[in-house]
C-alpha cells in the first residue's frame, strides 16, 4: 500500500517534470481543462492530449490486466453537483487545484501555491469534520 | 507535433499515477482528510513522493535556456497572495472534503462508467464557465 502510493507519487512527480522540462509547461489540471474552453485556439493541441491521456490511463491499465481501484463515491446528486460547483469554481477563482497547487507549486516552493494548499487542505479537512462528525453523515 | 506527443505521455503517466496510487478512489482521499476518524496516511505519501520528483524536474529545468521540445519556459505569472487566491482555495476545499474528488482523478474516472464521475465532472466545468464569466464581468467593471 505505501510502496503503491510512493510508486504512484514518484510517476506524477515525472509526469509534471515531462511536461515542464519537455514543453514548459505546469501540469496543473483545472488549468489545462479551462483554457481547452478559452477563445484563443493557441495551446489547445497539447491540452487536448495531456486530457486523452488522464482519461485513457485506467482504462489501458484495466485492459493489461492492472487491478484498476474500484472508485467508492456519493451518489447523491446534488451533493455531487455542488462539490462540482466549487471545485471548478474554487480552482479557477485560485489558479489551481491540487495537482498546480498541491504538487507543481509546492515543488516551485511558491509562496502562492503553499499559501493554496495549506488552504484548500484545512478548508477540505474541515468539511470532512463538520459532515462525517457533526452531522454524521 | 512533438509537443502533442510530450503533453500525452504526460497524462498518461499522471493518470498511470493517480490509479496505482488508488487516488482514483475518492474514499482513500476522505480518509486521508479525515483526521479525526480512520486516518488513511496514503494521500500524504503520493505528494510528498510526487513532489519530491517534481521538484528534481523544476531543478533540471533551471539549467536549460528552453525546454527541450519548444521555445520557452511558462512559469505562472502571478505573485500575489490575494482574496481570490485564499477564497478561491478555500471554496475548492469545501468541494473537495464534501465527496471526495479533485479534478485530476474525477477526469481520470470518466472512462471507467461511474454516473457520480460524470455529474461531478459536468458540474466541475459549469463552476469553471461561471468562475469565467464573473472574471471577464469584473475586468469590464475595472479597467487596467
Amino acid at each position: 500500500m505505501i510502496g503503491e502510493a510512493a510508486l504512484g507519487g514518484a510517476l506524477i512527480g515525472v509526469a509534471v517534470a515531462l511536461l515542464w522540462l519537455g514543453i514548459g509547461h505546469i501540469a496543473g489540471i483545472s488549468g489545462i481543462l479551462a483554457r481547452m474552453g478559452e477563445g484563443c485556439s493557441r495551446g489547445r493541441g497539447w491540452r487536448a492530449s495531456f486530457l486523452v491521456g488522464l482519461i485513457a490511463a485506467p482504462l489501458l491499465y484495466g485492459l493489461a490486466g492492472g487491478a484498476v481501484p474500484l472508485p467508492t463515491v456519493t451518489r447523491d446528486p446534488w451533493l455531487l453537483v455542488a462539490a462540482g460547483l466549487l471545485v471548478g469554481f474554487g480552482s479557477r477563482l485560485g489558479s489551481g487545484c491540487t495537482s498546480g497547487h498541491g504538487v507543481c507549486g509546492v515543488a516551485r516552493l511558491s509562496r502562492r501555491s503553499l499559501t493554496a494548499t495549506a488552504t484548500f487542505m484545512l478548508a477540505a479537512v474541515a468539511t470532512v469534520f463538520v459532515s462525517r462528525h457533526l452531522l454524521g453523515g | 507535433m512533438a509537443a502533442n506527443l510530450v503533453a500525452l505521455a504526460a497524462g498518461l503517466l499522471f493518470s498511470l499515477g493517480l490509479t496505482l496510487s488508488g487516488m482514483i478512489d475518492p474514499a482513500r482521499i476522505l480518509g486521508f482528510l479525515d483526521v479525526a476518524g480512520v486516518w488513511n496516511p496514503i494521500l500524504g505519501v503520493v505528494m510528498a513522493s510526487a513532489v519530491a520528483v517534481a521538484a528534481v524536474g523544476f531543478a533540471l529545468g533551471r539549467r536549460l535556456a528552453h525546454p527541450l521540445a519548444a521555445s520557452a519556459f511558462h512559469p505562472p505569472g502571478q505573485t500575489a497572495i490575494d482574496a481570490r487566491l485564499v477564497g478561491g482555495a478555500a471554496l475548492f476545499g469545501i468541494g473537495w472534503g464534501l465527496v471526495g474528488y479533485c479534478p485530476g482523478p474525477a477526469l481520470a474516472s470518466l472512462g471507467l462508467g461511474l454516473r457520480a464521475a460524470w455529474l461531478f465532472a459536468l458540474a466541475m466545468i459549469a463552476g469553471m464557465v461561471l468562475a469565467g464569466v464573473v472574471a471577464a464581468a469584473r475586468r469590464r467593471r475595472c479597467p487596467g
